[in-house]
Formats: structure tokens, sequence, C-alpha cells
């Protein structure tokens, strides 16, 4: 397993990029890890398979550096980097039996047979494919495909590191439960250093010690999921993370309040904020309570979605979202109130801090 | 009105589609919800006409359509992989089959703006679909089906290629497009999230058969059968085999929940107790509740709350907990269920007992 530096990282499609925009992937400058388990959240175009694939070696960068470990593998081959990789897509052989797929990366590197039947049989069992062994892969649904290829990436124990690409994007949901349930414990066991790209936010959070949230070519937060819920750095990752995402509304700041509308907030810092800036409060529908007392708001909607209720309103003429228990009700007149601690304040996006 | 009267389908002397009948009302949505190869777009192909029925009838506003070409009826379909044509512009992608049907010019640059704002394709309209994102082609192929203004709507996954914060923007903005063309909408997905957020009805399907049909939040909370709760749930649903023995369930003869109010009409002997993971908690739910002691698998966190796998006398289960709890492998742990909400299915299969 491996430490991972990227140093100033940088990568354009086109032949002598000119401005800041021909980069798919701006400035990425950071350290990974030995053993943790990173995730790359984003929407399509964001950059995120762009930096997996510098970290394969698929794609040289532009410019900069990678580093594994110390050393310097920018210019190495995919298969001189020593690393397992799992695609969206199943990529197995089909005439081979499963344990014959399993084996092929140990077998590759003339891994002794005891050991090869050790992990093979661990995997196997692993990935729910115990009674499948000897059964050629050419017959098996697009999922147990995909399994045969999620347990090939993790039979290794020694490489720098294992690259997931959206890996259960064609597993049903059911599965996808137990799939990353296992990938996770399998990697508390073993400590590999892992990356994930993924757009699907629960597959981020869940698997991830640290998800890198990417918008536009760059990053914009690096975070336990906790920071990335309660202190989004930048409105996007508020409005990208969570279902539905961040409440971002308009505001003026005073000193330590906020108005919104005709409506005034306490907050419990004084935010700095530079003059002329675009100022937002963001306060996640988790945050807003209903009820009797507060500011008022018109209620345009009501999902149900089982285990609570998406309540749609205008708030000061503002769309605003609120997540209502389960068992929760909605008053005649209902008022809505933002718990104090998880108020946000962005000055142009980006999230101010200040005095308490 | 689409009626389905004993509608089955076989292909080389597999069944495929069980004998279903179904109605559909004029202005619905409805939901096909179930795991892959369970039938979904079988029974749409069905539906469209697209397929011949091995045995049994469609009726189409009281006019039986069985055998009809599919070219011969109002059907729109939109499927998961987007389906344009690559040299028209998007202007000319959604007028497409306006000018088939010999619409005038003026109508046809009405509905096709109209159309277009709807799914925020306006600024679009003289771009070719290959140079749009993902979601902006699908919205592409969306508004070429509700310009064609047919009948019969279906949605084949048509937002399993996007991100999911596309998909929940194109999911809150579907349901209005539906009321508003008076047509009847099918939408196929593996997701219960996604039929829940939806709304309408849904049909759940397992092995080419529709298992239960009414409103989506009812079958969410009242499922027929265990096969339908396990369609609906996602996290997984909660299980146990225990013994209902007049107040309280044993699991080898000793207590392990007691009898809920609503299911006080239950007779003894052996059945399956199942629970939504929201169901299962740290917190006390109510006064007198006892707790079970749990060992767990691994926690997951997602932002605002934690998915904790927990094992309980051979049973697995997802708790899932509000916060943010990292709770280490086998740690041993005091929950409790809510069993105001237990749902309860005998040997058969079937729910008994009453419901929450």
């Amino acid at each position: 397993m491996a430490r991972i530096d990227l140093e100033h990282i940088r990568h354009a499609y086109g032949a002598k990029p000119k401005s800041e925009n021909d980069y798919a992937l701006k400035e990425v400058h950071h350290k990974w890890n030995d053993g943790g388990a990173y995730a790359l959240l984003g929407p399509s175009g964001c950059g995120k398979t762009t930096l997996l694939n510098i970290i394969s070696g698929l794609i040289n960068p532009s410019e900069g550096r990678i580093l594994f470990d110390g050393k310097d593998v920018t210019h190495l081959s995919t298969q001189d980097r020593n690393i397992a990789q799992v695609f969206q897509f199943p990529v197995i052989y089909d005439t081979m039996t499963v344990y014959d797929n399993l084996a092929f990366p140990l077998r590759n590197r003339h891994v002794p047979e005891t050991e090869v039947d050790r992990r093979v049989k661990e995997i196997i069992e692993m990935i729910g494919l115990g009674g499948w062994a000897g059964k050629k892969a050419q017959g098996l649904t697009a999922d147990q495909k995909q399994k045969i290829s999620l347990g090939r990436g993790l039979v290794r124990s020694d490489v720098s590191a294992i690259l997931f690409d959206e890996p259960l994007t064609v597993i049903d949901p059911e599965m996808k439960w137990v799939l990353r349930s296992q990938i996770k414990r399998l990697h508390k066991q073993f400590g590999f250093t892992m990356v994930y790209v993924t757009h699907d936010q629960t597959e981020a959070l869940t698997f991830a010690d640290k998800v890198v949230v990417m918008y536009d070519g760059q990053i914009v937060q690096i975070g336990t999921p906790a920071e990335l819920f309660e202190r989004p750095r930048h409105t996007f990752v508020g409005y990208f993370i969570g279902s539905p995402g961040m409440n971002v509304l308009p505001a003026r700041i005073d000193g330590s309040t906020a108005t919104i509308g005709s409506e005034t907030i306490a907050l419990n810092f004084r935010p700095e904020i530079k003059a002329g800036a675009k100022t937002e409060l963001g306060i996640r529908p988790e945050f807003v309570s209903i009820g009797r007392e507060g500011m008022p708001v018109a209620i345009t909607k009501v999902e149900d979605i089982g285990r609570h209720k998406i309540v749609r309103a205008r708030f000061a003429d503002q769309p605003i979202s609120i997540i209502l228990d389960e068992d929760g009700a909605i008053p005649a007149e209902p008022r809505i109130a933002f718990d104090q601690k998880a108020i946000n304040i962005y000055a142009d996006s980006w999230r101010v801090g200040g005095e308490a | 009105m689409l009626e389905m009267k004993k509608i089955s389908k076989v292909v080389g002397g597999e069944t495929h589609i069980l004998p279903t009948d179904l109605v559909l009302e004029r202005g619905s949505l409805n939901v096909l919800l179930g795991p892959t190869l369970s039938g979904k777009t079988s029974l749409m192909r069905l539906m469209a006409g697209l397929d011949k029925p091995a045995s049994g009838s469609l009726i189409f506003d009281g006019t039986d359509v069985t055998g009809l070409p599919v070219q011969k009826r109002s059907v729109a379909m939109v499927y998961q992989q987007f389906i344009n044509y690559p040299s028209m512009t998007v202007y000319d992608n959604i007028a497409s089959p306006m000018r088939i049907k010999g619409s005038d010019a003026a109508t046809i640059d009405r509905e096709v703006r109209k159309a277009a704002e709807l799914l925020k394709l306006t600024p679009y309209l003289d771009r070719t679909p290959l140079s749009l994102s993902g979601g902006q082609q699908q919205r592409t192929a969306l508004a070429r089906a509700i310009v064609k203004n047919a009948d019969l709507v279906l949605l084949d996954e048509p937002l399993a290629n996007l991100d999911y914060k596309l998909r929940e923007e194109l999911r809150e903005e579907l349901p209005k497009l539906f009321a508003a063309s008076g047509a009847i909408f099918v939408y196929a997905t593996t997701e219960p999230s996604e039929a829940l957020l939806l709304g309408g009805n849904t049909a759940t399907l397992s092995q080419g058969r529709i298992t239960q049909f009414g409103k989506t939040i009812d079958v969410f909370r009242r499922p027929v059968d265990l096969v339908t709760a396990r369609t609906f749930a996602d996290p997984p649903l909660n299980t146990i085999e225990l013994i209902k023995s007049g107040s309280i369930f044993t699991f080898d003869g000793k207590h392990v929940l007691s009898v809920p109010a609503h299911l006080s009409a239950l007779p003894d002997g052996p059945c399956t107790v199942a629970f939504q993971p929201h169901h299962l908690s740290f917190d006390r739910p109510f006064d007198g509740a006892t707790p079970l002691t749990v060992k767990t698998a691994i926690s997951e966190i997602a932002g605002s709350e934690s998915f904790i796998h927990v094992g309980f006398s051979g049973a697995r289960w997802v708790m899932l907990a509000p916060g943010i709890h990292d709770i280490e492998p086998d740690a041993t742990l005091e929950v409790f269920v809510d069993i105001r909400h237990l749902m309860v299915f005998g040997p058969d299969g079937r729910a008994i007992g009453g419901t929450a």
C-alpha cells in the first residue's frame, strides 16, 4: 500500500492550453494517506475520471508529478504502478471459470498455488459466489460478472492502491448494500489505499474516510462525510451533498445578523465579509424545523417518501426545502426556525468563518 | 384508460410475464418497480405493442388493440440510453414527431419552444445532441416524447444514466409534466427511493409477476407479501423468523419482541417479522420498549445519518440512525425495534395480522 502525492497536477486534453478554462483538471496539489479510502465525487465533466486516470497511468498529466510512497511514477505505465482497477462494466475472461478469473491476477505474478487458493476462496465467499467457483463466467448475469471484477480488484494483497471507477452502477440496489459494506470491511481489515470514483453521494460518503468533491475541474473540498454535511466549504458542496441539498438563500449580513427578505436571523458568530461580496445563508433541510413559532412560510407541496417527508415551501419569496419526520405534522399556520448551530454563511459562494 | 387482461409473454418456452391484469387511468403516473430481469421492460413492450402477448388482451379506451403494431398506436417511449438523431439540432429532434404527424409550422414552433422551456433546453435548441451533456441529451429525448402528445408514455429507467443530482431535479419536474398532459405515464425503475419520490401508483414486480399495485406510499407502507416488502425496501428490509406466542415473539424460546397493539389479532405460530431500517434505533421509541443486544458488522456514515450493519441471532440487519456513529466491527450494542411499525408475514409469505 502506498501514500499518493499529487504535486501541482494540471491536465488539458487539447494541446497548448492558454487559459485556466482550457484545463479539464485545474491545479491539484494534495497528499493522500497510505491506507486511506478516498472517494472522488462530482457531476459528469467535473474532472474526477481525469484525475483517476492520472493516478492509474492511463493519462500523463500536462503538468505536475505523481508519487507513490515518494517514488515518482508520473511516466510509469499502468502495469508498472502495481495497482488494481475495477471499472464500471465487468472486465473478465468469459471462457474461464469464476475461480480462474479470480486466480488470474495472482498466478500472473507467480503467487504459490496454496496462497492463490486461500485468497480466491476468501474473495469468492465475500462476493457471494461460493457455489459458482467451477462455473464458466460466460453464463453469468451482468451483476455476477461485476462481482467477479470486484473480486479480481481485491484479490491481491500487495498492490499500491485499488482504483474503482463507478463499480456499482450496474448492480441492483439490494446487492449494492452488501457489496459496499464488504468492500468497507475489507478496507478496515487490510488497510488498502483505495480511490473510488462515483457520482453517487451515498456510495461516496459511506465508502470513504475522505470525500474529494470536484466541480468544474477543481477540488472544492476534501473532508469527512460529517464535514461535508455540516460545513460545506462551497455552496456547490452544500447543493451536491444531501437530498435535497442545502437551502442557499440570498442574505444581507450585518455584524452577527442575517436578513432574508424582511426576516432577521441571529447568528452565533460575526462573519468576516469583504465589501461587495455576494452573501448567502446556507441551511440544510434537516436543520429547518416547522411548527407554530418562528418565521412565516407558505407550503407548496409535501412529498411523503416513506421514512420522512420533504416539505417544499416558499420563504421570503425563495424556494426552501424542509425535512419532516415520518410522523411529523404541519400546523395550520406553519412557521419555520433555523437551527443556529447549523447555519453557514457564504461570500461569493465560499464559506466564511468569523468570530464567535 | 389502458386495461391489460390476462396478458402474458412467453419466449422460447420460457415465461417472461405471467398472466397479468392491470388497469391504468388517464393522467396517472405509474411506476414499475423491480430488480433487473423482473419483467419491467417486457411489460412495457407489451403495453407499447412492440411485442405480441402469448395470451390475453390489451384494451385502450374500450377498444381492443391487442396485436396492433406500435406505429398505429399513440405511444412515446424514452429509454435508459439517450436516443436522439445525432445530425439534427435539438430543435429538430424535438420537432420530429410533430413533423411526421404533419402539424403546421406555427404549431410545431409553439410546442417545441414550450417543451424546451419546461426541460430547460431553450439555450441549446441550435446545438446537436452530441455536443450536450448526458442530462441535456436525455432531456431532449423527454421533450420529444412530450410534444408527441401520445396517449401512452413509457419511460424505461430514463434517469439511470444520469448524475443523481440531475435525477433529483428531473424527478421533481417529471410528475408536473405528466400531470399537465393527461396521458398515461409508465415509469420503470429498480430503485425504491425513486418510486417514493415520484409518488403516483406503483406496481412491484418479481420474476415476471406483478406482486402488488396501488398508491405508491400504500404499497410501501402496507405490502401484501414479503416479496413486495423486499422489492420496495432500500436499505434492505430487516427480517427475522420468530414464533408468536401470546403477547410476545420468541427466538429459541427466548423473548425477543412484544406483540404491538396493531398485531393483537395475529395467530400464534411461526412467522417472519420485518421492519424498516429507520425503525431500528439507539433511542427508546416509547416508554417500556425493551432493548435487543446486537453485534455490529460495519458502520457507514452518510453525512447526516449512519447505516449500521448489525447481527442478531443469525439475522443481518441495517439500522438507519440519525447523526454520525462510527462504530468498530464486532462491538456489542443495545438497540430498539419500534414495534409500532412491525410487519408480519406468514409461512406462505402473505402479510398477516393487520398493519400499522
